[in-house]
């Protein structure tokens, strides 16, 4: 274990990045491959420090390590709060990880503006970074909302023909949430400074955990952080902004969004709302998880007849992130064991089918899955690649999609069978309308389309390949070796289980 | 009480092996291939012409480890009567929930390791000779060594999980292989077939793995083995539920296994090359049901209900199959039913408890199918990829080898005496007979399974008929070039032969207390004390004699008939068609077609999930964008046209959004805080 007592971690975690981008502002604009290789240098060694604050975390201890704590505002109590538990570290580093990807897969597609681009990807990382830090609601609240701002700019200004359609339409959504979220936190705080007749703590998530607050305002505060995270999770039925975002932005903002973006609605489920208003998740539960159940089957159902590729795998997102919302709201150890291993399982496969679409298009200029054809003979190690991360996605076992969505699965089933009998029924579905798709694309003759690109549609290339190995070799190492994450997420998670109570059995009406 | 705590005192039966180099062995038996297959992979292309210098040894070392291990579990008795478990690391620990790496090596799993890497190792050879003109042939060897890995991990797994895993990954292994010429669309839409098949027997299986869970709270072998009766004694698992369980694990076992309604993917299977047709679907992955089914038998023998129904499906299976085998063209898709139609009959065995004939039949089938499916691409090969049973003839005299192994082979399958499918099926049909006593409806499936072993003989012969005998009707142009395969591929042939000959008599003689029987008995002991059915000594002179000379007469009769018809070596052999049979008797032709389309399950499967399922998908994914992204849209409309009205309040200064956004919080949060403080 690595002794980093007295050392800041976590700031240095946000600083690297925050400083990155303002050094970067100071590089010349016409020197785009030393920005690129800036870029990439400050993600690095923003992924080292999250290693070193995994060598530094004590999984044996509970409660949150790392801890720094500042007076911010002194008058409502708010304060400059970070701190990790088992459960943010694991995001914490996904976050890292598909960011230095992320950058480095962005080196060949982004040709324009390439300073204002990695500026915005430095400072997107700020923003999920502090999410998964913050332990004050305030602070908590101030990064989730940086957070739009890159991602506005990423797929406004870098994305495909209908940009601005799909990033209005992104920030507006998020924003109805967020904003009605913001509300609710106030109310929060106000009432425990009613009760305590003290602004101490009443942003603080430590303090606001166990509470214990009025029904009422935990039913409506609930739904409004509910809200919120149900857009960006995204739960059926506000799921619709997410096929657009995806379908129109960049190759690295899908692999962000859809990495590490939809987890901070799963985590915010965990962090904030679960624990802080339990009697409402509770009696909220069976609703929620029929919507999950809705998003699981729905998702992929609407993915089989998807004609674009980016969108077929937006619809597997919300198939895929419905077991995060039914794992978290069975109320159930293995459940929520599994939904927490989902969220970063399915950033690491997402990503990486997100990465190999990237790459096919870069050489076709294309995703129309009925133009493709026969793509295994052209570019086999891309097709073998592909079809490891649909095989993932899938739910193969020994590789890591089988194990979070099995716990999934597991949970569900002691509490509710039935419930846990329509979600496996995505075993069968997923595998139809990946393989169909990957059949269309890879299998089969050349087609006359991808014959017309003659040389250009080449194999992968050695950067390329980089950007996937990590999260291939990450793939089989949660699959075959899960202990790494589970042993770090065990803990945090019989604490939030006992702070939420028992379960009410029979979720479904 | 338990049968582990009377045998020994050992709850969950085999003490954690000890010996680390039965360890090291087990391990290796599993890491060799896998280590082939990320080798072969790795490498790729730069293997060259001989792709097969990793594979294959790798393959002949597994071999060699694994007739070790059984040596030392059936003969000298190493492990002890009831085998041992070995815990390589514990796989998923999710508080409660643990599920080990862990492995266990018993008679059972010994068993299964002789039919595995025998055939397994003669697949490889083969394909060295098979696949000698496939310019990527290196995958193939890699795909081949993936999946002993995978099988090998699907007998040795120590609990359901691991089970669960290495089905998907033969699964996986399987689709990478019926789809290895991925530039044939039939064989792209073979292998999707397959696998979404496959899965929706998977669904069952990890259902009742969840089931088995929440019962009894681990999901080891030996552990469940002790636990279900415990509380199936206790009264805390009633038969309802019981029979759920049972019925849950079995869907995974009709997947994989090709059993009514889920066979429709075996035939397709077909599109791989032939030696996977050998090893993966008829010798070793199709039988992993039936090896599932059979290691949990202390479970199913908990329940007599669905028991009985896995008899009737496997009965039904067998003669559907066998009907459709019948009529086929395909010299492939013959044997692809006959498997079928042979799995029925391992189901058939399974349900009325004759679990030792089972496996028995399991094993013999192994190397007669083999050695079948072998033969079959040695005559493709010969004729120049003609599969078309029509399109041969008179191949007797040109391919000898072939002819003579694949002829023991028939016989074999026929169920003639002394060859091996006759110990093995005349047990599975003497025991459902004798079984009778406790169940009337076992009377009903022991005629259908003499019907079938009548149909066997038949289409059997009716195969040879058409691809050796009688006139050649083979392509002109390839005609002169019919040549035998080269050595490579012969020899496996004939070292398939030997045991389609022998194993038989080996391990099913003398009747009623043979080797094969002294081997399972201890692993399928509680299941069939837990059934309670006798099986009355053996009569060779009284009810088993008479069994015998009825099995023989039916498969006799059946090759007797079909030989009058397609010939046996005669040059003149008459053109006599089961279609022109069929056409003089009533409701033949009718029949003739059903059968010869596969009683039209592929075009029913078509209509309700392809069709019907497609509008389903369609509407659903308009139903997405025009009603939820429209109601998303025109919220957004509306407020945007509401926008346009009040816009006169926009002054276009920050300062007044900010006091209204302030004054708005505001508001909001009192109304809150006076809900709250009520």
């Amino acid at each position: 274990m690595l002794d980093l007592t007295g050392v800041p971690v976590l700031s240095i975690l946000l600083a690297v990045p925050l400083v990155g981008a303002i050094l970067l502002a100071f590089v010349p604009g016409d020197r785009p491959q030393l920005v690129r290789r800036l870029a990439l240098l400050i993600a690095l060694v923003t992924f080292g420090i999250s290693l070193a604050a995994v060598l530094a975390f004590d999984p044996a201890q509970s409660g949150y390590q790392l801890r720094e704590t500042t007076s911010w505002i002194p008058f409502f109590g708010i304060q400059y709060d970070l701190g990790v538990d088992g459960i943010s570290l694991v995001l914490v580093v996904l976050t890292t990880l598909l960011s230095w990807i992320s950058i480095l897969a962005s080196f060949g597609p982004i040709q324009s503006r390439v300073k204002e681009y990695m500026i915005s990807f430095l400072v997107l990382e700020v923003g999920m970074l502090g999410v998964f830090l913050s332990l004050d609601l305030f602070l908590f609240y101030i990064f989730w909302e940086i957070v739009l701002v890159p991602m506005y700019l990423i797929i406004g200004i870098w994305g495909g023909a209908n940009r601005i359609y799909a990033t209005v339409k992104f920030v507006l959504y998020t924003l109805v949430g967020s904003l009605l979220m913001l509300v609710a936190l106030v109310a929060t705080a106000f009432s425990y400074q009613v009760a305590t007749g003290s602004w101490d703590g009443a942003f603080s998530v430590e303090k606001l955990v166990g509470f214990g607050f009025d029904p009422t305002l935990q039913l409506f505060a609930f739904l409004a952080f509910f809200l919120a995270f149900a857009i960006k999770v995204p739960m059926f039925p506000f799921h619709t902004w997410l096929p657009d975002a995806h379908v129109e932005a960049p190759t690295a903002g899908s692999v962000i969004l859809a990495g590490v973006l939809l987890k901070l609605g799963g985590y915010g489920f965990i962090r904030f709302a679960m624990p802080i208003f339990p009697d409402a998740a509770r009696d909220l539960a069976g609703p929620i998880i029929v919507l999950s159940l809705i998003a699981i089957i729905y998702g992929a159902i609407v993915a089989i007849v998807q004609p674009d590729v980016k969108k077929l795998i937006a619809y597997s997102s919300v198939s895929h992130m419905g077991f995060v919302t039914l794992g978290l709201f069975a109320f159930q150890e293995q459940a929520m064991q599994g939904a927490i291993l989902q969220m970063v399982n399915h950033g690491l496969i997402t990503g990486g089918l997100f990465l190999c679409v990237g790459i096919i298009y870069e050489r076709t200029h294309d995703r129309t899955i009925a133009k493709m054809g026969g793509l295994a003979a052209k570019t086999p190690i891309w097709a073998a690649a592909f079809g490891f991360f649909i095989m993932a996605s899938v739910g193969l076992p020994g590789l890591a999609g089988f194990v979070g969505e099995f716990l999934v699965f597991l949970g569900t089933f002691a509490v509710d069978p039935l419930a846990a009998a329509i979600a496996s029924l995505v075993m069968v579905l997923g595998a139809v309308y990946l393989l169909w798709m990957f059949q269309r694309v890879a299998f089969g003759e050349v087609s006359d389309f991808l014959k017309g690109l003659g040389h250009h549609l080449t194999d992968m290339t050695p950067t390329e390949v980089l950007t996937l190995a990590p999260l291939a070799a990450l793939t089989i190492v949660m699959g075959v070796y899960p202990a790494l994450i589970l042993d770090l997420i065990t803990g945090p998670v019989n604490e939030l289980l006992a702070a939420l109570g028992p379960a009410t059995t029979g979720m479904l009406p | 009480m338990s049968f582990f705590a009377e045998a020994g005192g050992h709850a969950g039966h085999g003490p954690e092996l000890a010996d680390p180099t039965a360890q090291l062995l087990i391990t290796l038996l599993m890491a060799i291939p896998l280590a082939g297959f990320a080798l072969s992979v790795i490498l790729g292309r730069r293997l060259g012409s001989r792709p097969w210098v990793i594979a294959v040894p790798a393959i002949i070392a597994t071999w060699l480890i694994a007739m070790f291990l059984v040596w030392q579990t059936l003969f000298v008795g190493a492990y002890g009567e009831y085998g041992i478990t070995f815990t390589l690391y514990e796989w998923i620990p999710a508080g409660q929930f643990r599920v080990d790496a862990n492995f266990l090596m018993d008679n059972l799993t010994a068993v299964m390791l002789i039919v595995v890497t025998t055939i397994g190792m003669l697949v490889h050879v083969y394909s060295i000779g098979y696949m000698s003109h496939d310019p990527s042939k290196w995958r193939f060897f890699a795909y081949l060594n993936l999946f002993m890995f995978s099988m090998l991990l699907l007998v040795l797994a120590g609990n359901y999980l691991l089970v669960f895993a290495a089905w998907e990954l033969v699964g996986l292994s399987s689709y990478l292989l019926i789809g290895f010429w991925y530039h044939k669309r039939s064989a792209a839409l073979a292998n999707k077939k397959a696998f979404i098949t496959n899965r929706v027997g998977d669904v069952g299986f990890a259902l009742g793995i969840m089931a088995l869970w929440t019962t009894v709270g681990t999901l080891n072998f030996t552990e469940v083995f002790t636990l279900i009766p415990e509380k199936v004694a206790g009264g805390e698992l009633g038969p309802v539920l019981m029979a759920g369980i049972c019925l849950l694990l079995f869907m995974g076992a009709m997947g994989k296994s090709a059993q009514f309604p889920l066979h429709v993917w075996l035939p397709d299977a077909m599109e791989g090359p032939t030696p996977v047709s050998a090893l993966i679907h008829a010798a070793t992955m199709v039988n992993a049901g039936v090896y599932l089914v059979a290691r949990s038998s202390p479970v199913f023998a908990q329940s007599a209900g669905a028991l009985l129904l896995i008899a009737c499906l496997g009965a039904f299976t067998a003669i559907l199959a066998a009907s459709i085998a019948l009529t086929q063209k395909d010299i492939k898709r013959v044997l692809a039913y006959s498997t079928l139609s042979q799995l029925g009959y391992m189901f058939l065995a399974l349900g009325v408890g004759a679990w030792i004939p089972a496996i028995f039949h399991l094993v013999t089938h192994g190397f007669f199918k083999g050695l079948l499916f072998l033969g079959s691409g040695s005559v493709i090969h010969a004729v120049h990829e003609e599969q078309d049973m029509d399109r041969m003839g008179g191949l007797a005299g040109k391919i000898r080898i072939t002819h003579l192994t694949m002829l023991i082979g028939t016989i074999a399958i026929a169920g003639i005496p002394p060859l091996a499918g006759f110990f093995s099926k005349d047990e599975i049909l003497g025991e459902t007979f004798k079984f009778g006593v406790y169940e009337q409806a076992f009377y009903v499936l022991f005629v259908v399974g003499m019907i079938v072993a009548g149909m066997t003989a038949f289409y059997m012969w009716r195969l040879m008929g058409k691809t050796f005998y009688g006139k050649s009707r083979v392509d002109p142009h390839v005609e002169p070039k019919i040549h035998e395969s080269p050595w490579t591929m012969t020899l496996p042939l004939i070292l398939l032969a030997i045991p389609s000959i022998g194993i038989g008599l080996a391990l099913g003689w003398p009747l009623g207390d043979s080797t094969i029987k002294h081997w399972l008995e201890p692993v399928f002991h509680e299941a069939e004390v837990t059934l309670g059915r006798e099986l009355p000594k053996v009569q060779l002179f009284g009810i088993d004699g008479i069994l015998i000379v009825i099995a023989v007469s039916v498969a006799t009769l059946g090759i007797v008939i079909a030989a009058a018809l397609f010939g046996i070596g005669r040059k003149d052999g008459r053109s006599e068609t089961v279609r022109s049979l069929t056409q003089r008797i009533p409701f033949g032709p009718a029949l003739y077609r059903a059968s010869f389309n596969r009683w039209y399950f592929d075009d029913l499967n078509h209509l309700l999930f392809v069709r019907f399922g497609g509008v389903v998908a369609e509407s659903a994914a308009i139903f997405d964008r025009a009603v939820i992204d429209g109601i998303v849209n025109g919220t957004a409309k509306v407020t945007q046209g509401a926008g346009d009205r009040i816009r006169r309040i926009q002054t276009g200064k920050v300062q007044n959004y900010a006091l209204g956004i302030a004054i708005g919080l505001i508001v909001i949060s009192i109304v809150l805080l006076f809900v709250v403080t009520r």
